[in-house]
């Protein structure tokens, strides 16, 4: 007997009982569907991490403190004050380094921030014009910090456009308007275009300041808290990362590299962490929903068991009419085969339909990818076999005369 | 008269059943011979060891001693596989209770030996039309079987076991459970086959059915007690 002959007998046999055949079904399209969804906005939110580190600045280098020392216990990471204005401007003038575009010298801290009635607490970055350009910011209203700014130390500050909505409500333009930081007035010069951030790493919720100001006239003090530097392409970045490297530990005075007092970080440092963290959450999410895929694969077995008590006879019947043990055993396969992968097929459309439906009402980004769709049917196939397999042995096991008189 | 080579040799078979520590002697040291073309009725009463000795030759169960020839080949050493081919080709079986595939088409059931058989599915069907015309039953072909009367179920079963040309048929109590007026009809289609030269055992408590056989062998306690031809004694 054909294998094409079995599968379309075991549609019929299928279709004889819809209802048992469609609860059986329902088990794997929910675990199938839940997979999908599940895998689907797991990658979506890691694919949008990555393109908002991205959107951050190609080919970025992030100089940082490292971590300073009170005697012997070792404080937070970028706690030291070993970073100066003077290391930004060597790195940027220095000969020996080749392989660099921009230097943008960075001190931020949290501040409150008042306009009017509204009052919030808020990243303040004091900045070179360079910001701009290494971190790719462009504006929607305004100018951004000029070199003028800096140098003339100004009480000007550009905004994010989440602080715009928090102290002058949705829609506003508060360019011209003034803004009081540490009890200083500012006057507004512009405001940058979103970059839809989220998180404690906020990139609309900041507000920009010339360094010079931060440093002498906010905060007081004359260390940064990083050097951001464009790399000239990413092919550079490593060496770009070794030049700026033994060039700062020359001039910091450190011959031991393990004792450095900074960090270098590459974008794709930053970029590894964070696809770590969410791949670890996709993985999680895809735990969770393969349970459920489980539990209705053992569906599928308690059904094909039912099954073969319930056709004991026919079994026997067709032992007795020539059926040889191997067609026996694939017609079980088949029909259970068949019922997962009706099962994978549905849930597979009905994981894309949620999980698109998920990501415009929750606004999460989802990616439907080929491969967690060829997972789903291949998988649904498989459970099919593993499931079917100790049924459809044990039909096949039936002697045809104690299965002919079975009641 | 008869042919020299026998279809079915039978050689002190025995069977005996264990259901837990109670062994139940079915059939007891039983040697015949079926040569081609007889009608053969086995007569006796409920547990004479009939019912056994029909499934033993029909492949469906193994004897615990004795020999089974079966057109000369011995079944007791058959795989499980060849077993299921000798099933499939060279015995039709038809059994008291029909065993028709429920809640399917009289053609359907006629053609599933033909389907394990790998016969071409073109020619099935066409296979599957005779013999149903042959049984009288050309206009219920799409009927399923729970659609039709015991005696045109049987009919069908009859129909199925004749499509691969089995060298003999062996029928367990086939008017068993049908009512006298249909049993006529089912022995006017052995007759026919027997007529046309096929090789049939059948399984009967009815005197009347079995005198429509060639040849009558008497079983009680799993011994054959009588064998002779209808009519005259064997010689």
């Amino acid at each position: 007997m054909k294998l094409w002959e079995i599968i379309i007998e075991s549609f019929g046999t299928l279709g004889l009982n819809k209802l048992r055949t469609g609860l059986a079904v329902l088990g794997i399209i929910i675990g199938i569907g839940s997979v999908i969804t599940l895998i689907s906005i797991g990658q979506g939110s890691q694919q949008a991490v990555t393109s908002q580190i991205q959107s951050l600045g190609a080919n970025l280098l992030t100089v940082m403190p490292g971590s300073s020392r009170s005697g012997s216990v070792r404080q937070a990471f970028g706690s030291n004050t070993t970073l100066t204005l003077e290391d930004a401007q060597a790195i940027k003038t220095s000969p020996q380094i080749t392989t660099i575009n921009h230097v943008s010298p960075e001190l931020s801290r949290r501040s409150q921030v008042i306009a009017g009635k509204n009052n919030t607490n808020t990243q303040i970055y004091g900045v070179y014009p360079e910001y701009a350009i290494v971190h790719k910011i462009s504006l929607s209203s305004g100018n951004f910090i000029s070199q003028g700014d800096v140098q003339g130390l100004t009480k000007v500050a550009v905004l994010g456009p989440q602080v715009v909505v928090d102290l002058f409500g949705e829609g506003a333009n508060p360019v011209g308007q003034t803004i009081r930081i540490n009890k200083q007035s500012f006057r507004i010069i512009g405001v940058t275009q979103s970059k839809g951030g989220t998180g404690f790493n906020n990139q609309d919720d900041v507000i920009f300041v010339p360094l010079s100001t931060a440093q002498k006239q906010l905060f007081g003090v004359d260390y940064l808290s990083s050097i951001a530097i464009e790399a000239k392409s990413p092919e550079v970045m490593t060496d770009a990362q070794n030049e700026i490297g033994y060039f700062l530990l020359d001039r910091h005075k450190i011959s031991d590299p393990a004792s450095a007092d900074f960090m270098i970080m590459s974008q794709n440092d930053i970029l590894n962490t964070a696809s770590q963290v969410t791949g670890t959450f996709t993985t999680l999410l895809s735990g969770i929903a393969a349970i459920s895929l489980l539990v209705g694969g053992i569906g599928i077995m308690n059904i094909m068991l039912v099954t073969v008590t319930e056709r004991t006879r026919e079994i026997g019947l067709r032992k007795a009419l020539g059926a040889k043990r191997q067609t026996i055993v694939t017609q079980f396969l088949v029909e259970s085969v068949i019922l997962t992968l009706i099962g994978g097929i549905i849930g597979m459309l009905i994981g894309i339909v949620a999980s698109l439906l998920l990501s415009k009402l929750l606004n999460l980004p989802s990616v439907i990818s080929l491969f967690s769709v060829i997972l789903a049917v291949g998988v649904s196939g498989v459970i099919g076999i593993i499931f079917g397999w100790y049924p459809a042995q044990r039909a096949a096991r039936l002697q045809p005369i104690e299965a002919l008189r079975y009641e | 008269m008869t042919n020299p080579k026998p279809i079915i040799q039978v050689d002190h078979l025995t069977k005996i059943y264990r259901n837990d520590s109670v062994e139940t002697l079915a059939v007891s040291d039983v040697s015949f011979k079926v040569f081609p073309g007889e009608f053969v009725a086995i007569m006796g009463p409920s547990g004479s060891g009939k019912s056994t000795l029909m499934h033993i030759l029909g492949a469906l169960d193994l004897p615990t001693s004795g020999r089974y020839l079966l057109n000369s080949q011995n079944v007791g050493l058959l795989s499980e596989d060849e077993l299921a081919d000798i099933r499939n080709r060279q015995i039709g079986f038809i059994f008291q209770a029909y065993n028709l595939l429920p809640r399917t088409t009289a053609l359907k059931n006629v053609m599933l030996p033909m389907a394990y058989a790998g016969i071409d599915p073109r020619k099935r069907e066409e296979i599957a039309r005779h013999y149903l015309d042959l049984v009288g039953l050309s206009d219920r072909l799409d009927h399923t079987s729970n659609q039709l009367s015991g005696g045109q179920q049987q009919r069908v079963a009859i129909a199925r076991s004749l499509v691969n040309d089995p060298s003999i048929l062996l029928a367990d109590e086939p008017t068993g459970n049908i009512a006298s007026a249909q049993a006529e009809e089912i022995m006017k289609i052995f007759k026919k086959l027997h007529f046309q030269g096929r090789t049939i055992i059948m399984i009967t408590h009815e005197p009347d059915i079995a005198k429509h056989a060639s040849r009558v062998i008497t079983m009680r306690d799993g011994k054959i007690v009588s064998d002779h031809l209808n009519g005259r004694k064997k010689p």
